[in-house]
């Protein structure tokens, strides 16, 4: 285990040592110290590394992330993990607004509640919050999987594409062309993986699966009145 | 036309209305029957004041020229040595604006390559993403970070020679765009990740950062990823100039790129592009007001846009205190764009030379804004690229030209005080004086 203090190392450093890693470095377990909410920490890995942050970060920590699992020990700021490529990043706490912002793969797990905008223009990425999320979340949403254990905040799912999103609680509202669809077989095994790999115990059975009515997708001004 | 009625008296000459003018009328029939609003590409088409409402002074007694062809006058700028190790270095302060690949064919992606490369500057992704061809022919290419983030991905944003963040473009301040389903081919939509032949929407604003604050995380975020080896931009379009870009320099921008409402769009709403926004004659002074109100003027470069056509107004916008200037519309314009050989064409899309602009359609005759196969085989990158190479040397000749005749051996050192101005707009803009007198509006003593 590396062990890295942020409070003797400059955020720099600390990037530096671990942008350095190459994909067959023997040093693959990695521990940030007195993190402190400082912001992008750990961001733009591309290595099969795990970094454990010992405390709650600032913005845009594990940003961008390629190959590395990310362990947040608190809570995470604004833009954890945005526009991820693959890898994990698993937040033991809270997440503030856009978390997963624009992730194109790889996995987002919140153990807490993820504040609004949670997979803001997702583009592939999967994310699963153990908790609530806040208000116009999935907004945009291109692609990828949003499940939320909890009760989803006002304008769920507005504009989005071809997202696939799961509540397993209520939903203030939807979005624009945002609908309830069919739960089907396929996305109850899907839901079984996402879970097991979130260490959450919910059970897909009790989700429901919203999604693009598809009828924004081309522009019509009939539908002016829904923008 | 009769003009005298049967009893011999004349009529009043039929009189067209300067308000309900035909073209106003147009606009009007048009509307009602669609209902939709009219989109379409470019910048503001309208009459604004503009570069060439400044003249330069030359030189004369109190001031002696520089020898044409034989004393040296300078044109390169180093962009972003502020906090980037590895400033970009252009030999002329002429770049390429950012476009995109989906508003252009990869072709005319790659002519922009070769023609900058060819002459020593930078050109610029745009919405969209980078395409091989696009960095494998641009020695030196700017990547956009824009709110979309279509196709943005770290391992391109690592191959970039400077980041550009997007907050605004001139042709639309506060705007985002659409690329229209017909635009969307299976290589469009699978770098934008979303599904083919439907409308892609740009969002105005950024996913994941909201004001000044966020944006200097941001871009210690972007510094981060890319070992703060490359210089970071921020566009803005010409709305609060002086504001702007001192927000930006607050923010830790290396270069700022303003530009104003002549510079160009792919698409987006024609009340937008013509009623949105400041001429770029209007955004120059303020901004480079900003940053030498903050001790950053040459430190932090300003690269203007927006309807720069010649070496004149190259000249003009580093006289009036920019770095250098991007180019967009006039580029294409030299790969091709609007050219008369495609008259009968544009007659056939209900336009005419000079005048097409619907390049959101996808039916360019010239084959550079569109991704239909058969009309992007027209286009030739390597010929459109030597056309642009060529281009960008007689914008800079031109401009050598000017700086010399006023005494400067390098463009940088062009000053207001070499401009006079030939309207009082253009004098209030500018702050130079109205030619024949020593004062502009504004001037403290009137």
């Amino acid at each position: 285990m590396q062990k890295i203090d942020l409070q003797d190392t400059g955020l720099r450093d600390l990037n530096a040592t671990l942008h350095a890693q190459a994909d067959n470095t023997n040093q693959t377990a990695w521990e940030i110290e007195n993190p402190k909410g400082a912001h992008a920490i750990a961001c733009g890995l591309d290595a099969p590394i795990e970094v454990t942050v010992r405390g709650s970060t600032g913005y845009y920590c594990a940003g961008m992330n390629q190959q590395a699992t990310v362990n947040i020990k608190g809570s995470a700021g604004p833009g954890v993990a945005e526009n991820m490529m693959s890898g994990k990043v698993v937040i033991d706490g809270d997440a503030s607004q856009y978390a997963g912002a624009t992730g194109h793969g790889g996995l987002l797990v919140i153990k807490g509640n993820a504040s609004s905008r949670c997979g803001i223009s997702m583009k592939g990425i999967n994310i699963v919050v153990h908790g609530n999320i806040g208000h116009m979340s999935a907004f945009m949403a291109q692609s990828g999987n949003l499940v939320v254990c909890g009760d989803a905040g006002d304008a769920l799912g507005d504009s989005c594409y071809e997202a696939r999103l799961f509540v397993r609680g209520e939903v203030k509202s939807l979005g624009a062309d945002c609908e309830k669809k069919e739960m089907r077989p396929e996305h109850i095994a899907l839901l079984k993986e996402l879970l097991a790999e979130a260490e959450c115990d919910a059970k897909p059975e009790e989700f429901t699966r919203y999604g693009s009515a598809r009828n924004l997708y081309n522009f019509d001004v009939d539908n002016a009145a829904a923008y | 036309m009769k003009t005298i009625d049967d009893k011999g008296i004349p009529h009043t000459s039929p009189r067209q209305s300067a308000t309900f003018s035909n073209d106003i009328n147009s606009d009007i029939r048009r509307a009602a029957a669609t209902g939709i609003y009219d989109i379409r590409g470019g910048g503001a088409k309208r009459k604004v004041p503009s570069f060439d409402d400044l003249l330069f002074l030359g030189a004369s007694i109190s001031r002696y020229p520089l020898e044409g062809y034989r004393e040296k006058c300078d044109t390169n700028v180093t962009i972003g040595g502020l906090h980037a190790k590895n400033p970009i270095e252009l030999d002329i302060p002429i770049t390429i604006a950012g476009m995109s690949f989906g508003a252009l064919s990869g072709p005319a992606k790659e002519a922009l390559g070769r023609g900058a490369s060819a002459a020593g500057t930078s050109t610029t992704t745009g919405d969209g993403g980078m395409t091989p061809e696009e960095r494998g022919h641009s020695s030196k290419l700017v990547y956009q970070y824009l709110p979309s983030r279509y196709g943005m991905n770290p391992n391109d944003l690592r191959k970039a020679d400077a980041i550009e963040i997007v907050v605004g473009q001139g042709a639309k301040p506060g705007g985002g765009g659409m690329l229209l389903g017909q635009k969307i081919s299976d290589r469009v939509a699978e770098m934008r990740n979303l599904p083919k032949g439907i409308d892609q929407r740009s969002a105005c604003r950024h996913p994941d950062w909201t004001g000044p604050d966020d944006l200097e995380i941001k871009i210690l975020e972007l510094r981060e990823i890319t070992g703060w080896k490359v210089p970071i931009y921020v566009k803005v379009a010409g709305a609060r100039p002086y504001y702007d870009v001192t927000l930006a320099v607050k923010a830790g921008a290396d270069a700022i790129v303003l530009d104003g409402m002549q510079g160009g769009t792919a698409a987006t709403q024609d009340v937008f592009i013509e009623h949105v926004g400041q001429p770029t004659l209007a955004i120059v002074r303020p901004a480079v007001q900003a940053l030498q109100d903050l001790g950053m003027h040459r430190k932090i470069q300003l690269i203007l846009s927006g309807g720069i056509r010649s070496g004149a107004d190259v000249a003009k916008a580093m006289a009036l205190g920019a770095d250098a200037v991007a180019i967009g519309t006039a580029a294409l314009i030299a790969l091709g764009d609007n050219d008369p050989r495609w008259e009968a064409e544009y007659n056939e899309l209900g336009t005419t030379t000079g005048a097409y602009d619907d390049w959101h359609e996808g039916r360019d005759p010239a084959g550079i804004t569109t991704q239909d196969p058969e009309l992007m085989k027209r286009f030739d990158p390597i010929e459109g690229g030597r056309r642009l190479k060529n281009y960008l040397k007689v914008m800079t000749l031109e401009a050598q030209t000017i700086a010399r005749a006023c005494g400067k051996n390098h463009l940088h050192n062009l000053e207001p005080e070499d401009l006079v101005a030939l309207t009082m707009e253009a004098a209030a803009m500018a702050k130079v004086p109205l030619a024949g007198t020593d004062w502009y509006p504004g001037k403290s003593g009137f």
